[in-house]
């Protein structure tokens, strides 16, 4: 089962368990929900969405808001910005659609910059599941709280769950040997781009607020590599302010920052920002070998 | 919070000449003076919400929450100052009172959709340039001609700003939304409660009509 049914079937759980919880909905996952008084479509109006959303917060309510990526996060980046964060309310944003799973569709359907934009805003929770079972407990996690939390779906899943709330070394490499820090869904081909490689391996889900203690301790070299899958770069400037107290150099490795306008499959974009574990390795070689690793 | 010193509406002007510096927007915060008075000194509960979705020029905001006991006088006189409370746009986190952040046009009336959602009676003021921003017009017809939330009152200042102004009227607007739409003299204080105390079986919109 995807990441997203796990989400209607933990959603729709949540609304019949807990009175606490509304979800607000603008139409995007409508026909996969059963109705609920508490479930709530407005429409194709993703700004009412927030907007609701903010409200039933001050009401006590713990409102969900889902949609596709560049519906929930660029388009009311406004109200997310102010109904929800100015106002120091709490809400669960849950999308789906990730950078690039809406392939077929275009640079319309497809956000890379999401995190980079909800890390701009502060108090705000990130979590970037890898694997269904993942997204499930981050969920469940969100709805026992009051903070604000962007959990981020995607098609895209690693061949087995992990546990990245903090940042865990999955394969340990030499001492000294450069770090390879896997974000979400991007755990599997990391690992499979670095089976005969001397690199330690270490994964992350929760990027915000971002684990520098556990970066900071799991590094022994001076080589990290980011492999986000998103806007690369998004969590650079984390792993710079983690990582001040010593000489480091730092390849990032993520979506880029251009129209690729091109269809096809999430794999073709995947492998076209050199996200594949083709991709990922080639960056690797290229950037490992002055340090001579 | 009630105030035990009691306060009229010829109180008003001394605490709003406390609050300098915003001059610009004085027409926007005098033209919400009597509409505000009149909702917290003879409508509003303590069950209900009202939120100032317009919140430029908070002036006449700020003098009613003094006059009714929300906020110290004194705070008055450090209007927009460093250390105040009071910015030119209220913060609901730093004013006590305060339902909603507000500033960037556009967002109370949708807030206050999600609040009302809960069944508490809700008030939301925004202005006639505000009604340009077309978040307003997602709440205006989900509020109403999808689910007639009939505990939302929509106050709509009408104080003839906005540029490209509203043809055929604002009530109409509202109307063909499905809401129970009225427009009244926003200087005459028995209309206003009335029409802001009248709860049909449609969300309200009592347009305040309001002339220099």
């Amino acid at each position: 089962m995807s990441m997203r049914d796990r989400f209607y079937r933990s959603a729709a759980a949540a609304l019949q368990d807990d009175d606490r919880v509304a979800v607000v909905l603008a139409e995007i996952g409508v026909s996969q929900m059963p109705k609920h008084p508490r479930l709530y479509n407005v429409g194709i109006r993703e700004q009412l969405m927030i907007g609701v959303t903010a409200g039933l917060a001050l009401e006590g309510y713990r409102a969900v808001a889902h949609s596709y990526t560049p519906f929930l996060i660029e388009r009311p980046y406004e109200q997310i910005k102010l109904d929800l964060g100015h106002n120091d309310l709490g809400a669960v944003l849950v999308s789906t659609g990730a950078s690039y799973d809406a392939s077929t569709s275009g640079r319309t359907h497809q956000a890379p910059a999401d995190v980079a934009l909800v890390s701009a805003l502060p108090g705000w929770t990130i979590d970037v599941p890898g694997h269904p079972n993942e997204l499930e407990r981050a969920f469940a996690q969100a709805l026992t709280g009051d903070n604000r939390v962007y959990i981020r779906m995607s098609e895209e899943s690693n061949t087995a769950r992990a546990d990245g709330m903090r940042l865990s070394v999955i394969r340990s490499g030499s001492e000294g040997a450069p770090l390879v820090l896997a974000v979400g869904p991007t755990l599997s081909p990391t690992l499979e781009a670095t089976t005969d490689l001397d690199v330690s391996v270490a994964y992350l889900s929760r990027v915000r607020p971002f684990d520098a203690e556990g970066l900071a301790k799991a590094v022994t070299g001076t080589d990290v590599v980011l492999v986000e899958p998103y806007l690369a770069g998004t969590s650079s400037a984390e792993v710079a302010r983690a990582l001040a107290d010593r000489p480091h150099r730092l390849l990032a490795l993520g979506v880029q920052n251009a129209e690729l306008r091109r269809y096809g499959t999430g794999q073709d974009h995947r492998a076209a920002h050199g996200l594949d574990a083709t991709g990922i390795r080639s960056s690797l070689e290229e950037f490992l070998v002055p340090s001579g690793h | 919070m009630a105030t035990a010193e009691k306060h009229s509406y010829a109180d008003l002007g001394p605490l709003m000449q406390r609050l300098t510096g915003d001059e610009k927007h004085d027409w926007s915060s005098a033209s919400t003076l009597d509409v505000l008075w009149v909702l917290y000194d003879r409508v509003i509960g303590p069950d209900d919400r009202f939120l100032l979705s317009k919140g430029h020029g908070p002036v006449a905001y700020y003098a009613v929450l003094a006059a009714k006991g929300f906020i110290p006088k004194d705070a008055l006189d450090g209007f927009g100052g460093f250390a105040s409370m009071l910015g030119y746009h209220p913060d609901r986190n730093l004013v006590p009172g305060v339902e909603i952040s507000s500033g960037s046009l556009g967002h109370g009336l949708p807030l206050a959709v999600g609040v009302a959602l809960n069944g508490r009676r809700t008030f939301v003021l925004v202005g006639d340039g505000e009604l340009d921003e077309g978040s307003n017009w997602e709440a205006v017809q989900w509020a109403g001609r999808t689910i007639g939330l009939e505990n939302l009152t929509c106050i709509v200042v009408d104080n003839h700003t906005a540029t490209y102004g509203w043809p055929s009227g604002i009530e109409a607007r509202f109307a063909l939304e499905g809401w129970d739409a009225v427009r009244v003299d926003g200087r005459d204080h028995d209309a206003l409660e009335a029409e802001l105390s009248y709860q049909g079986g449609r969300p309200r919109c009592v347009v305040a009509d309001i002339r220099r």
